[in-house]
């Protein structure tokens, strides 16, 4: 079971083998390097990338006559509730995957079997609000004539940026500190997205939508609270 | 050169007792930060080891139904070695980290294969591969440097220099003056066509992982070193497999990989310094001695002539898994500007038309190992701390 951090045989660092650094550093110093240059001519060739690459995706056109008319006549007006739809979306992927980032942390936290916490029990009621917000992002989605199974273009790249999480949660070998720390990174921008979709439903003209939104968002700032709490308490009970 | 003998003398564990269960196959991993660098070497150097097993036998089976049963009996146990063996990988290295980890087996490997091959072409052959491999570990240092942000040397532990080699852009070549001349099989040593079975599972596997796990990447310079690496390692295999001769029977290129494998495992429990690790390598030694055991009898059974034919006489001492910094810089200082035209080893003015064609084409777009390793100089945690200093 991991614990809190602990001193050990940790090889990586040069301090671990002095004898061995100062002969590299010998060869890096006698062979130099054979390209002329620096690390900009990376980024010259990224920014040429940029300027030919194609998009990661599209949003699907709405599935519904309804919701085809509506997007239809959304654009004819000049506006774009494919944004909406896509942001949308994403949230809907987002909080479905917190629901499985938090059963992965639940898991954890069960192993450590910590008599007295109620970490577990607040680690739950957030796992089920996240649920909550699921269920309300896919009904907002349909509202809009949209499809809540389509993978959009911004739920694909918020998946991509959440990979890193899940493997924080998942491996066996992170300790709680750990995992809430990679929780925390979660609602940061849980929240600050909440906020935005808060706007962005409004400046699309969905209002009603914008007010059941204000509910997620409170719930959100109370899960940073939560979150920033738990990784204060368990750190400081260990430095101490 | 110190030798050891009876290697093979021993019936091992039987094949209807070399059981697996998916938990221990998909066990704990070893610690990327408090393990040797070493024991990461072997894991990989054996589940390169296993996967040739397999691909060797799959290929026998396409010619040979009479075997297709007994070699479907091993290979059922070689996947599961492999299984176990390669997941004690964790998953807290990067796929890049993963990858610079690969080039530090195929240098130290490699430099210690050369130096004890007797045969000098087959040993020169080892020493331009390693040349090659020895670049590719600075550029795809270069590259998990300036992309993650993360200095190669937590992986390398100060084993292994980081510098150029012979340039990575200059390693394409034409296939013709790829292949090489192989060994005799009735006046080779063994320990010839062991290194020629080891070395070439070896990059194959480093062939076949780049070639899975490039497209995984976003950044589109990486994809490229990928693809630019990933085509030098088809080279490498190329080049390590015409070592061995083509004469020789299925069988015997069994009985060889067998006794190959017997000798790695050796070589891997003498050294491994983690307990845990240890204890798989003897117990897979005891499952080889039970491989090896087994293709003898079908050695004899279908070629009617005793394994001692192939396996008798001394071998050299264990491969030595240590940092061979001093021979690769000997090398390096030597040979670097060794280029090769047909199966000979030439100077760099005389590489061939047809390689410098094929090169150029090539690289004509655009050269992601030149671009990812500009100006780049390791230093200790990264080269960002160079420019702070």
């Amino acid at each position: 079971m991991a614990t809190a951090a602990k001193l050990g045989t940790n090889f990586t660092g040069v301090q671990m083998s002095p004898k061995d650094t100062q002969r590299l550093m010998e060869a890096v110093e006698h062979t130099h390097p054979d390209v002329a240059g620096d690390d900009r001519m990376l980024m010259v060739e990224r920014s040429k990338h940029n300027e030919e690459a194609e998009r990661i995706g599209s949003v699907p056109i709405p599935g519904s006559v309804k919701g085809m008319l509506k997007s239809t006549f959304d654009m004819i007006k000049g506006k774009s509730p494919e944004v909406l739809i896509d942001k949308l979306g994403e949230r809907l992927a987002f909080e479905r995957s917190g629901v499985r980032l938090y059963d992965a942390m639940i898991a954890k936290v069960k192993a450590m079997n910590i008599v007295g916490s109620d970490l577990v029990k607040e680690l739950q009621h957030i796992r089920d609000e996240e649920f909550e917000h699921m269920v309300m992002v896919e009904d907002a989605i349909k509202t809009l004539g949209a499809d809540p199974t389509a993978q959009t273009p911004c739920a694909d790249v918020a998946a991509v940026k959440s990979i890193g999480v899940m493997q924080v949660l998942t491996d066996p070998r992170t300790n709680v500190a750990q995992g809430l720390n990679a929780l925390l990174t979660i609602e940061l921008e849980d929240n600050a997205a909440w906020e935005l979709l808060i706007e962005l439903a409004e400046a699309g003209g969905h209002p009603d939508l914008a007010e059941g939104f204000g509910k997620a968002k409170a719930q959100e700032d109370d899960h940073l609270i939560k979150i920033k709490t738990m990784v204060r308490r368990d750190l400081i009970n260990d430095i101490k | 050169m110190e030798t050891i003998s009876g290697i093979f003398d021993n019936k091992g564990t039987p094949l209807e007792k070399q059981k697996f269960t998916w938990k221990e196959m998909a066990g704990k991993p070893i610690s990327k930060l408090d393990d040797d660098a070493f024991t990461r070497v072997r894991i990989i150097l054996m589940n390169g080891v296993e996967t040739d097993s397999l691909r060797l036998k799959h290929g026998i089976a396409r010619f040979n139904k009479e075997l297709r049963l007994p070699l479907a009996e091993i290979r059922r146990t070689e996947q599961h070695q492999a299984t176990m063996i390669n997941w004690l990988i964790g998953a807290d290295h990067s796929p890049l980290e993963t990858t610079v980890a690969y080039e530090q087996v195929a240098i130290e490997v490699t430099a210690a294969v050369a130096q004890s091959e007797p045969d000098p072409y087959q040993a020169q052959t080892y020493r331009f591969g390693l040349l090659e491999d020895f670049d590719h570990l600075y550029r795809y240092s270069a590259m998990l440097d300036r992309l993650e942000g993360k200095d190669a040397n937590n992986i390398l532990q100060g084993y292994t220099d980081i510098v150029p080699g012979r340039k990575s852009s200059e390693h394409h070549r034409h296939p013709e003056n790829d292949i090489r001349d192989n060994y005799e099989k009735n006046t080779a040593a063994l320990i010839t066509k062991i290194h020629a079975a080891l070395i070439t599972g070896a990059e194959y596997q480093t062939h076949d992982y780049y070639q899975n796990i490039g497209p995984l990447f976003a950044d589109p310079l990486a994809r490229q070193l990928y693809a630019e690496i990933a085509s030098v390692e088809e080279q490498h295999v190329t080049q390590y497999g015409s070592l061995s001769d083509p004469s020789e029977s299925h069988i015997e290129k069994w009985l060889v990989h067998e006794a190959m494998e017997v000798y790695m495992y050796a070589s891997c429990a003498e050294q491994e310094t983690n307990p845990r690790i240890k204890a798989i390598w003897e117990r897979f030694l005891d499952y080889e001695l039970g491989h090896l055991n087994v293709a003898c009898d079908w050695f004899k059974r279908i070629e009617g002539r005793d394994p001692a034919e192939i396996l008798a006489g001394p071998l050299p001492k264990m491969v030595e898994f240590k940092s061979q910094r001093d021979f690769v810089r000997q090398v390096l200082a030597a040979e670097v500007d060794l280029r090769s035209a047909g199966t000979a080893y030439v100077g760099k003015d005389k590489e061939p038309k047809s390689s410098l064609d094929y090169r150029n084409h090539l690289a004509s777009e655009g050269l992601a190992s030149d671009i990812v390793s500009a100006g780049y100089q390791w230093a200790p945690g990264g080269e960002l701390f160079r420019k702070v200093s």
